[in-house]
């Protein structure tokens, strides 16, 4: 097969390759579709189009009005302020922190440097449904520096906070593997010719190994916003912590809409409005996010 | 923490995984502040009516007297029960909440909950299902209850030729069946009854223990709260398991149906087994709706009992806690929660009060249902592993599982359940 063939296949194999892949992105884009069809419709509308096509369809008896009901409902621009500030510290002191251990423990040199990275993988295996008991425990009883006006004072217990929600969730295995097998991959020339020129180790990161990165660290900002416990998706850790309704983020809104008569079609329309930054954040860094995927598992 | 009380914590969070060293000094409960300020807790968050007749309650409570003022923190109910439990964990529970009836004993046994001090006379109005009692001492009273019954148009019962029951004279078991089997084949309904079953949780207890107590089993052996054997897996227990998958198997009703009775709505059952919180927009959607007794399956129809009841933690101020209960369980604020809800008022002077359940009202037979009916969910800390456990083999029963041996594992586990809390404190 010649070279122009691979990148210009022919129209028969063409098929054959975008046939299957539209029928899989068909599958995956169906509860979407779904999603958004629903919540135009009243709940006799959704439950009548069940069994046909048209429950993929904004047709029959459509309108906004589930979406006008959400406002009624849920506080909803106190709910999704609360997930965009909490996603925002969480992934931004994130990249930070764990872009500087990864670093630590791929490119420097020191003692213990492999025990370490062996207990921060080993946190991997264990899920957090079964630290969260322990971890509510724990944060109730930590000490807290909070203000009286403008006097500082000592409140012992983080719930029902801000900070309840960050704090615990800045630090991730999982992204610390990721920035370290990433970095790994980065040629050494480079630190040895910053270092030549009197570099120390975080001139050396600052200046030369994060604007080279940027792959990675799109990669972890769409990991940390969509797959942190503490971040978009945040739901059993807020529901643990935080009593407050002031406090509360997106998802336990959610539940908010369940009650002995659940309205169907609010349900989805809230569920649209907090589903579409989402689809609007990872259409943004999805040439980041496959890249870097791709080759988080190779290493030089 | 003692282990004993560790246990508690454990088996009143659902059983997590709650045991490790990090927990070894963790309080069960707090509540109590000392500044007049009660923090109440409820349920209620997204329901405006209820919310409503709370922050009624509270406002009047606060405006009558100076000692103490009531703030509200309403949580989504799904979310509820962990959230207490978290904050009993962690030894923040508010001083006023609202519990699930089948779940105060296991609150109250977990020591969340003090016993209430009300006046007899005011608490004995109260539908006894509307009361949360553990072993003999009130812990709880509800301002509703709810109740179930079997929605049918009068236009398809008479179009089936089929007689329309009364509390007098209520189907039996073979009418019954010969019923549904006529609607589905002479009536030209795709289902006979719609029971709901997608609703999974609360629902299967709740609605679907209650044939089985028809039939003549039980959730436990309510004689000693020790065992499930004999109860759960005896004759009468097999009965009502065979005959409640031939509703499934038998294409009689529909393995999963939506929750909410939607297949009613839509036309495609005949009939429903619904809560009357459905009763309201069923009476919107068709012009000749009733609302049927269930059938007696041989030891009289029966229905679950006990609904979202007010509360006080084991470390609130009795003083301030109690005198807002007086408060909140007046006339007045039953009426009030059943007009705006269409929930049934748990008092009979209420119900007076009301436009749905007063003597002449549109769904007064519901409260008659429950007054007659109603039976508690077990009164004992093991009922949310009860819960849980006869949710799934239940499903399993739908599906077409072995009933003898579901009903068997169903009794392995909830005893299992027993032994290691050392029998709950009975």
């Amino acid at each position: 097969m010649t070279t122009t063939a691979l990148k210009h296949p022919a129209p028969a194999r063409r098929l054959w390759v975008y046939l299957p892949m539209t029928i899989l992105a068909g599958f995956f884009l169906f509860p979407i579709v779904f999603m958004v069809a629903a919540s135009l419709k009243t709940d006799h509308q959704i439950f009548a189009d069940m069994d046909s096509l048209r429950a993929f369809l904004p047709v029959g008896d459509v309108s906004f009005a589930n979406y006008a009901a959400v406002f009624d409902r849920v506080p909803f621009w106190r709910f999704l302020g609360n997930t965009l500030f909490v996603t925002f510290m969480v992934t931004a002191l994130g990249l930070v922190v764990n872009s500087m251990c990864g670093y630590a423990l791929a490119r420097m040199k020191w003692k213990g440097r492999g025990l370490v990275f062996g207990f921060i993988i080993a946190t991997l295996i264990l899920p957090f449904d079964t630290t969260i008991v322990p971890m509510v425990y724990l944060v109730a009883n930590l000490p807290w520096i909070g203000f009286d006006g403008f006097r500082p004072v000592l409140e012992i217990g983080w719930l029902n906070s801000y900070h309840v929600q960050i704090v615990p969730f800045i630090v991730n295995a999982f992204t610390i593997f990721l920035f370290a097998q990433y970095f790994k991959s980065l040629p050494k020339g480079l630190e040895e010719a910053a270092a030549m020129d009197g570099a120390g180790w975080l001139r050396t990161y600052w200046r030369i190994i994060v604007p080279l990165s940027k792959p990675v660290f799109a990669t972890v900002t769409i990991l940390m916003v969509v797959t942190s416990p503490a971040t978009w998706n945040a739901y059993l850790w807020p529901l643990m912590t935080v009593q407050s309704e002031e406090l509360r983020p997106v998802m336990v809104g959610v539940q908010y809409f369940f009650q002995l008569d659940t309205s169907w079609g609010e349900v989805m329309a809230y569920i649209s409005m907090i589903t579409i930054p989402m689809v609007a954040v990872f259409i943004a860094f999805q040439r980041s996010f496959i890249q870097s995927i791709a080759g988080a598992g190779m290493k030089d | 923490m003692q282990r004993r009380n560790l246990m508690k914590l454990a088996a009143a969070t659902g059983g997590a995984a709650l045991t490790g060293p990090a927990l070894a000094a963790c309080s069960a409960s707090s509540g109590g502040s000392s500044d007049g300020e009660l923090l109440l807790w409820t349920h209620s968050a997204g329901n405006e009516e209820e919310l409503a007749v709370t922050d009624q309650i509270i406002d009047t409570f606060n405006s009558r007297q100076d000692a103490y003022t009531v703030k509200r923190e309403s949580f989504p109910q799904g979310a509820y029960n962990d959230s207490v439990n978290a904050a009993a964990l962690s030894g923040d529970l508010p001083d006023l909440l609202d519990v699930d009836g089948p779940n105060v004993p296991n609150w109250a046994w977990a020591g969340h909950l003090q016993p209430l001090d009300l006046p007899s006379e005011l608490t004995d109005k109260f539908l006894p299902t509307a009361l949360g009692v553990f072993q003999d001492q009130l812990y709880s009273v509800g301002h509703w209850e709810a109740a179930c019954s079997i929605f049918a148009r009068e236009s398809v019962l008479e179009a089936a030729n089929v007689r329309i029951p009364t509390m007098d004279e209520p189907w039996g078991r073979e009418e019954f069946d010969e019923i549904l089997q006529r609607l589905v084949t002479d009536g030209g309904y795709q289902w006979a009854i719609d029971f709901s079953t997608a609703d999974i949780g609360e629902w299967y207890p709740y609605a679907y223990s209650p044939f089985l107590q028809s039939f003549g089993g039980d959730l436990i052996d309510r004689s000693s709260y020790l065992t499930a054997e004999g109860a759960l897996n005896g004759d009468a227990a097999v009965e009502w398991g065979r005959w409640f998958q031939g509703m499934f198997t038998g294409g009689l009703s529909n393995m999963e149906s939506p929750a909410g009775a939607e297949d009613f709505n839509q036309g495609a059952a005949a009939l429903a087994f619904n809560g009357n919180w459905g009763a309201l927009a069923a009476i919107d959607l068709y012009d000749d709706m009733l609302f049927l007794p269930p059938p007696d399956f041989g030891d009289g129809p029966k229905i679950g009992g006990g609904s979202w009841q007010w509360a006080v933690s084991a470390g609130a101020d009795p003083a301030g806690a109690n005198s807002w209960m007086e408060t909140a369980l007046s006339d007045e604020f039953v009426a009030e929660f059943a007009n705006l809800t269409g929930l049934i008022p748990a008092t009979e002077s209420a119900a007076d009060l009301t436009e749905h359940y007063r003597t002449d009202g549109d769904l007064r037979m519901m409260m008659d249902y429950s007054r007659a009916y109603a039976v508690l969910r077990p009164e004992t800390p093991a009922y949310t592993v009860i819960a849980s456990v006869f949710t799934k083999y239940a499903g399993d029963i739908i599906h077409g599982g072995d009933v003898a041996e579901a009903l068997d594992a169903a009794v392995s586990e909830i005893d299992a359940d027993i032994e290691s809390n050392s029998g709950y404190g009975f």
